[in-house]
């Protein structure tokens, strides 16, 4: 198969779009659409501060380069969750983040989890009792809230993650399987900074397959974490995606056009948004914003896990602080690079 | 030579003069959900199998982040 462009030996073929490139036409192609995407959804601009959220995983990584090669300010956040899975998975995904930040000179930011609040994400997972013996409830919770707390004290008014289409599209379906309102009102490629202490969260992959992204980390010479997380195996999301990939493989398009109509449909006012938006307001331990009464579900879910492991309630005020992260009353944070 | 396709460690036999899509299709696996790697270069799945090659096969389906 030829590229399109230049008519040399093809690396990949998009039966979706009805395109073959070779690998230098695919680098300049794919960086070209995420531009086209930025600016669609009005994510962002190059006077934003951006923090890209990285896990060593393909997407995360790639969306980093992507972003550094458009000229944007983006530094990386590496979030240590502590699961090890028989194979060191967390170990080894740090490891691909701050193999791909030292090699290009990039700030990667580290916060590991057991290190600033006392415990793994498994370990937390099995004392909290939550999430029916899976920790990925937790992991979400306490991933959702790292996040943005090192956005809101780093000074970052936008925050980054590498989902992609298949990622979207699995979501989406999941959500309409069951008629999730509160989830499909939600679903978008930009959630915007309702309140202050929220970052603008943005989603500049969600039109970018999967497996568009493991060819760019493929042809560009990213290294990355091919093992799936040991927690995901038989999940869920993966079993959604791989219903999709038999109807992308019979009809191809199948997945991005689920997508797109849902924006559509959502644009012309197929869900209400009243009857879903919850009423956040300060958590009255660490300030960030909540929809729960009091405290925030991770202050509480740390209250109870830093109780049953012997821990002060409250949580550490100064740990490993290296750098400018640290926030009044807030666990520190520590930055790799400073 | 019989042409080797491995997939997360494991070996599969494919037959020479196969395409690659039609390969994969045969050890079980959607055509959409791997990549085709040969000697560190992507290829296309509609790329013809010759004899002695190794081909791995890389997932592309992830659904957790570290």
């Amino acid at each position: 198969m030829k590229c399109r462009k230049c008519g040399e030996t093809a690396v990949i073929n998009m039966r979706q779009h009805k395109l073959a490139l070779c690998g230098e036409h695919y680098l300049e192609w794919l960086p070209e659409q995420v531009q086209r995407f930025i600016e669609k959804y009005d994510m962002f601009t190059r006077a934003d501060k951006i923090l890209v959220a990285v896990s060593g995983g393909k997407d995360s990584l790639g969306l980093w380069d992507i972003l550094n090669r458009l000229g944007y300010q983006a530094d990386g956040l590496y979030i240590g969750l502590g699961i090890d899975g028989g194979f060191g998975y967390s170990d080894q995904s740090h490891a691909f983040a701050e193999q791909f930040a030292t090699s290009r000179g990039l700030k990667l930011h580290v916060v590991e989890v057991e290190q600033t609040y006392g415990a793994t994400i498994p370990e937390l997972a099995v004392i909290s009792n939550r999430g029916h013996g899976k920790p990925c409830s937790v992991c979400g919770l306490n991933k959702r809230y790292i996040m943005n707390r090192v956005a809101h004290d780093g000074g970052y008014n936008v925050l980054a993650t590498g989902h992609n289409l298949d990622d979207e599209a699995a979501v989406l379906f999941q959500n309409t399987l069951t008629w999730a309102g509160g989830y499909l009102v939600r679903q978008a490629p930009v959630l915007l900074a309702s309140r202050p202490g929220l970052a603008r969260k943005v989603k500049p992959l969600c039109r970018v397959y999967e497996r568009e992204m493991a060819a760019y980390a493929i042809v560009r010479g990213i290294d990355y974490v091919y093992d799936e997380c040991p927690h995901a195996i038989g999940s869920t999301t993966i079993g959604h995606k791989e219903v999709l990939n038999q109807m992308e493989e019979k009809r191809p398009g199948a997945k991005l056009q689920f997508y797109l109509s849902f924006l559509q449909a959502k644009d012309e006012g197929l869900f209400s948004v009243k009857a879903s938006e919850p009423d956040l307001h300060a958590c009255e331990r660490c300030g960030q914003p909540t929809s729960a009464p009091g405290d925030c579900s991770f202050c509480r879910l740390w209250d109870k896990v830093r109780t049953v492991k012997g821990l002060p309630q409250r949580l550490p005020a100064k740990i490993n602080l290296i750098g400018s992260l640290q926030a009044a009353g807030q666990p520190a944070l520590t930055d790799a690079n400073d | 030579m019989p042409v080797k396709l491995v997939y997360r460690g494991k070996e599969h036999d494919a037959n020479p003069g196969s395409t690659i899509r039609d390969a994969v299709r045969k050890i079980g696996l959607p055509p959409e959900t791997v990549l085709a790697v040969v000697d560190g270069k992507l290829l296309t799945d509609d790329t013809v199998l010759r004899e002695g090659m190794q081909v791995k096969l890389v997932a592309v389906i992830s659904g957790g982040a570290a």
